[in-house]
């Protein structure tokens, strides 16, 4: 693969975890359990819109075929999307969300502090811009995971199933594939094989504080890398690119 | 056609009154997020977005090329500049003052009180660290009883 398309494939894929995630944030609009974190959500989905929108437009840069960003969110189908199969899982209560945020979010603070050193300078600048929102989000969903773990007996149960039922998406965070191998060797990108012993020791720490239990080794599902998404993503999709489907190349 | 070559000194002059769509208080050399202006070839005027999904990022590289055009500069690109990152540290003392007048308190180090931006005590209590825009937290003073804004340390 030419150096242009390791980094247009793999601005894609961290677009699309950025997008699918801001996406699935935008759905809890308005059905926050209190005011200030309404807008913690709303702010934080903001973000990844916004790093979808710089993700995407380098890729479509990289890749010199003339795709916008708009093409990439809204025109491309349930396979071409190479997000994690985490960030599509549906918000079910606010345990689930905040079990995604706290798993996504300290693998993805991690990945972009390695990316901000790699070779490729469009998408170093765009970790260094990145980084420091997620390090405040990591910092806010970590803090919910410990009020709801070390909270009620009822909160408890709770996350530690959102805990014990969303694990078995974190293995695809460490499987690296030919556009993972090649970033990293071409293109000094992240060490998946790095990163892994460094989130297993955060995680485990506000998993610990939160009074909760990790869960152990088990199967681990995953085909996100691969355009192999789980029942819920067509759904997010079809609402997602409704109009410009329905009304091709509407703008206003 | 006789093509006017302007200064970058000029151009920044102009683009010092432009306001921050947000925070209108503040010009968007205040907040330090214009990097640089180059008048080699027309005007290419280089912007550092705030935050990634910062709504007001269009709204000022519009105002932008609508300020200079007013003045009559044709020839008018937008760099938008991603690294080094922005940070509050780059918005001036001027523009700290400004917020500070306006009832917002200006970002502190981490290691400083926020101070209430209307009777200066220190005496203050974060109400939320989310507030009507993403980069502003809310506070209460404990002394004066003040509700207020914080721009946060980035």
């Amino acid at each position: 693969m030419r150096s242009t398309a390791i980094s247009a494939a793999y601005a894609t894929r961290l677009g699309d975890n950025a997008l699918v995630l801001g996406q699935r944030m935008i759905e809890l609009v308005a059905a926050s359990p209190e005011l200030e974190e309404e807008l913690a959500n709303a702010n934080f989905s903001l973000d990844y819109i916004g790093q979808a929108r710089m993700f995407y437009t380098y890729a479509g840069e990289c890749e010199g075929a003339g795709r916008t960003e708009d093409d990439f969110a809204f025109l491309r189908p349930e396979h071409e999307y190479r997000n994690l199969l985490l960030v599509e899982q549906p918000n079910g209560h606010f345990g689930d969300s905040t079990v995604r945020a706290v798993l996504f979010e300290s693998w993805y603070l991690l990945l972009l502090e390695a990316l901000t050193r790699c070779a490729d300078e469009g998408l170093a600048a765009i970790a260094e811009r990145a980084v420091k929102e997620v390090r405040y989000h990591v910092r806010h969903s970590s803090q919910w995971l410990v009020r709801l773990g070390d909270g009620t007996e009822e909160s408890h149960a709770r996350v530690q199933a959102s805990l014990d039922n969303l694990w078995r998406f974190t293995g695809e965070m460490f499987a690296p594939d030919d556009v993972d191998e090649q970033m990293h060797k071409s293109l000094n990108g992240p060490d998946l094989a790095a990163i892994e012993p460094q989130w297993r020791r955060n995680v485990a720490a506000i998993v610990a504080e939160a009074t909760l239990e990790l869960p152990g080794d088990q199967w681990m599902a995953s085909g996100g890398k691969q355009g192999k998404h789980t029942e819920h993503f067509g759904f997010l999709l079809a609402e997602m690119q409704y109009l410009q489907r329905a009304y091709p190349g509407a703008e206003w | 056609m006789v093509e006017t070559v302007y200064e970058s000194d000029q151009i920044l002059e102009w683009l010092s009154q432009v306001p921050d769509p947000e925070i209108p208080v503040l010009t968007i050399t205040d907040l330090g997020i214009v990097r640089g202006v180059d008048c080699s070839d027309g005007v290419t005027v280089s912007l550092t977005p705030t935050y990634s999904g910062c709504p007001a990022t269009e709204a000022i590289e519009a105002s932008v090329v609508a300020a200079l055009e007013d003045r009559g500069v044709s020839d008018v690109r937008i760099k938008r500049v991603l690294s080094p990152a922005w940070t509050t540290d780059w918005i001036t003392e001027d523009g700290r003052k400004k917020l500070r007048v306006y009832g917002i308190a200006p970002p502190e180090r981490r290691d400083r009180p926020v101070a209430c931006p209307r009777c200066d005590s220190s005496n203050t209590q974060v109400v939320s660290e989310f507030g009507s825009t993403a980069c502003k937290a809310s506070y209460r003073c404990v002394d004066c009883l003040e509700p207020f804004e914080y721009f946060k340390c980035l």
